[in-house]
């Protein structure tokens, strides 16, 4: 075992943290936060905080970049230097490179990125308070971001993290079983359809657990889609009385 | 045979992949696609029922140009033959000197600057979006001109209707109570041109429009900001 | 939005003796400030100046001494002016605004002594505290300078040091202990914009898009300064500087007591 595991990971029938293993953190959701941004988020889940800004379409720089048919969409997943116990230095590193592309994959497949040639779309996520699970806060988020700002687009991507820990199957990691749990699985969906657009796993899994894993995850996502459109419509609820 | 159903309501609020109707029947407009047999929302935005056409008017997004609309740009460079424009979009504008004036323009003898200098402002109408996406203006035809002085402040492009108002009403009220000649160009730039103070002024009603447009009695509140400072 | 329209309207405005959003001269926006909102830094703040929003926060780390100050703690201020805030910031390597942002901040709280570095040393010439203050700004409306420094001070009175396992030579990162940095006193900061011959103070984003020249005043307790900064291709006369001390340490005090 590695050194800080805890002994169990369930204990009388309950999580670490007092859930069920079914059970997901608290989820926050606001759109509209960061006045300067196209659109933007912030969302919570348990203590994984992040904060998204979409800008765009706007002009592609450097313009070589632009494509004739489609936008260019541009995502950055960042971390600020105290989100993490240890000090993380600032900028990119292989590790956020990597995240940010497998957001731009998850979320390219829900937009029209056909209806805005020769732009770009840039998204920034900036993990705030990171407690496992921030690339799945980081996409939920940049999704209600990108409808903040008006983007058409084919669905709302929501995305939640599942694994296995202590041989029990579980939604919603948080620290001590992302890091010490036998599996995790970051799975994003278009709840609409159903599709999958990000998949990742690593740990130890049988066919059948991840079987039973994608179904609770899928379960999960249309959870959290039906906060993510809370969000987006008590923002835009207001602007109602407007358009008589 | 697919049945027909209508899941949504007039004035409802809507977000992407919100299923709107079902049955071929159906018509998307505005910010509506189709997927099958199904209608869905595309954008955040308000719906609108006229017979069987399902619209949803966009309550977010940035300006895309389309021909014929009318627009505020900002000079940003002078080539040999007219002038770049951001006008506020993701692609670029052209105003070339054919487009500029009807008067003959000697290239030789002429400062293109006296014109149009970088930095000031010229309200346009688009004219043409080339294939390859950029923008033609023209300021040829009136009223379309150079805006000397004044103010310019940048509103989102969906508020431009209410900052109109039904027929122009909200507009000419802030016109008649502030005494400013204002401009607005569907591009979401606005033109106030008076005194200082005024123009200060009618930018704060305008931004108060933009937040506040829901609340019941907005016009009064406006005419009385506008007319509660006069002196 | 640069633009000379935009300015000469705040100009013939401020010849008027009024600003865009009906503030004073001398005036600071609405302040909001939320103490230790990021659970994992050990210190962090973040505030609200008008639209204007940054957070700060305060990291602490062990590490070697600098050979000249072999008995003192080391402060470290970083500030990373990301795409998040602002249209014009970019991705990449911190560019001149970022590190001109972080050295002002640094001068601020390096300079008014306000921290006792001697008492952050565990083994003289071997181990000190490291203390990292990393500044991110969420939204810029304007004076991310006052707001940042404000958001600084405050993280750095409430962090608390993690646990330090001497044996194992080790930090334990989550483990807070109740002890707070020995702070002594509390700088403030105070920037004032020069545009066209009027002085503001807290400028705007179109009032700091429209300045010839900016000023940062830092004051302490005892009103005196422990900092400055002139910055941008406008000019001030020293009468200007003089006059702009005496208004800093006076709004100072008010500010002060925002400080908890």
């Amino acid at each position: 075992m590695k050194a800080g595991a805890p002994d169990k990971f369930i204990v009388k029938g309950k999580r670490l943290d007092g859930r069920k293993i079914d059970e997901l953190r608290p989820i926050k959701i606001k759109a509209g936060v960061i006045k300067s941004a196209d659109g933007s988020a912030y969302l919570e889940m348990g203590e994984t905080t992040v904060l998204v800004a979409v800008r765009g379409p706007r002009e592609v720089i450097p313009r070589h970049l632009a494509m004739p048919d489609k936008a260019y969409l541009n995502c950055v997943y960042d971390m600020m230097s105290f989100a993490t116990p240890e000090r993380n230095r600032p900028g990119p590193s292989r590790r956020s490179t990597e995240i940010s592309k497998v957001m731009k994959d998850a979320l390219s497949p829900a937009i029209f990125l056909e209806k805005y040639p020769k732009t770009k779309i840039d998204i920034y996520a900036e993990i705030t308070n990171a407690n496992a699970g921030t690339r799945c806060a980081a996409i939920t988020a940049a999704s209600v971001a990108l409808a903040d700002a008006g983007i058409e687009m084919k669905d709302i991507v929501a995305s939640i993290g599942v694994g296995k820990a202590g041989g029990k199957l579980m939604l919603d990691l948080f620290e001590p079983e992302d890091n010490f749990g036998e599996a995790d699985v970051p799975i994003a969906i278009m709840p609409r359809t159903e599709e999958i657009t990000l998949l990742q796993m690593d740990g130890d899994l049988s066919k059948d657990e991840l079987k039973k894993l994608i179904a609770i995850g899928k379960k999960a996502c249309k959870e959290i889609y039906k906060k993510q459109k809370q969000a987006l419509k008590k923002k835009f609820e207001t602007e109602k009385e407007a358009k008589k | 045979m697919a049945k027909e159903k209508i899941h949504i309501k007039n004035r409802d609020i809507v977000v992407p992949g919100d299923l709107l109707a079902e049955g071929m029947a159906y018509l998307p407009s505005g910010k509506a696609f189709r997927e099958d047999n199904k209608i869905y929302a595309a954008t955040v935005g308000l719906i609108s029922i006229k017979g069987r056409v399902i619209k949803v008017i966009p309550l977010a997004g940035k300006y895309m140009p389309k021909k014929g609309d009318v627009v505020i740009g900002r000079v940003t460079n002078m080539g040999y033959s007219g002038w770049h424009l951001d006008v506020n979009s993701p692609y670029n504008a052209d105003l070339n000197i054919g487009e500029a004036t009807r008067e003959y323009i000697d290239l030789a003898k002429t400062d293109l600057s006296k014109y149009f200098d970088i930095g000031e402002y010229a309200l346009a109408e688009v004219i043409n979006i080339s294939e390859n996406k950029y923008i033609k203006l023209s300021t040829k035809k009136r009223p379309y001109r150079k805006l000397k002085g004044g103010n310019i402040i940048e509103v989102s492009p969906t508020k431009i209707p209410r900052i109109i108002g039904k027929a122009g009403s909200m507009i000419k009220m802030l016109k008649d109570s502030s005494g400013c000649d204002i401009i607005v160009g569907q591009n979401g730039i606005v033109w106030i041109k008076g005194t200082p103070e005024k123009e200060a002024l009618v930018a704060q009603a305008i931004h108060r429009i933009e937040k506040e447009s829901h609340t019941k009695g907005l016009t009064y509140n406006i005419k009385k900001m506008l007319g509660g400072k006069k002196k | 939005m640069r633009t000379r329209t935009v300015k000469s309207h705040i100009s013939a405005l401020l010849s008027k003796n009024k600003r865009e959003d009906n503030r004073k001269f001398d005036e600071f926006r609405n302040i909001s400030i939320d103490v230790n909102p990021i659970p994992r830094a050990h210190g962090s703040c973040k505030v609200k100046l008008g639209e204007t929003e940054v957070i700060v926060g305060v990291k602490l780390d062990v590490g070697e001494p600098f050979p000249d100050t072999p008995n003192e703690g080391v402060l470290i201020v970083n500030a990373e002016l990301g795409p998040l805030a602002s249209p014009e910031f970019e991705s990449g390597p911190p560019r001149e605004n970022a590190i001109e942002l972080a050295r002002v901040i640094d001068r601020g709280i390096r300079e008014s002594k306000c921290i006792d570095f001697e008492k952050l040393c565990i083994k003289e010439k071997e181990k000190v505290w490291m203390l990292f203050i990393d500044v991110y700004p969420i939204n810029d409306s304007g004076n991310l300078l006052d707001a940042s420094a404000l958001a600084a001070i405050i993280a750095l009175k409430n962090a608390l040091l993690p646990k330090y396992d001497k044996k194992e030579e080790k930090v334990l990162y989550k483990e807070f202990t109740k002890k707070k940095l020995p702070l002594t006193k509390t700088p403030i900061q105070c920037t004032y914009a020069k545009i066209n011959g009027s002085i503001i103070l807290d400028p705007s984003k179109r009032e700091e898009d429209s300045l010839d020249s900016r000023l940062s005043i830092s004051i302490l307790e005892s009103g005196n300064i422990c900092a400055m900064q002139k910055g941008e291709v406008g000019t001030f006369t020293d009468k200007e500087i003089l006059d702009l001390v005496e208004k800093a340490i006076k709004k100072s005090k008010d500010l002060r007591k925002l400080v908890k």
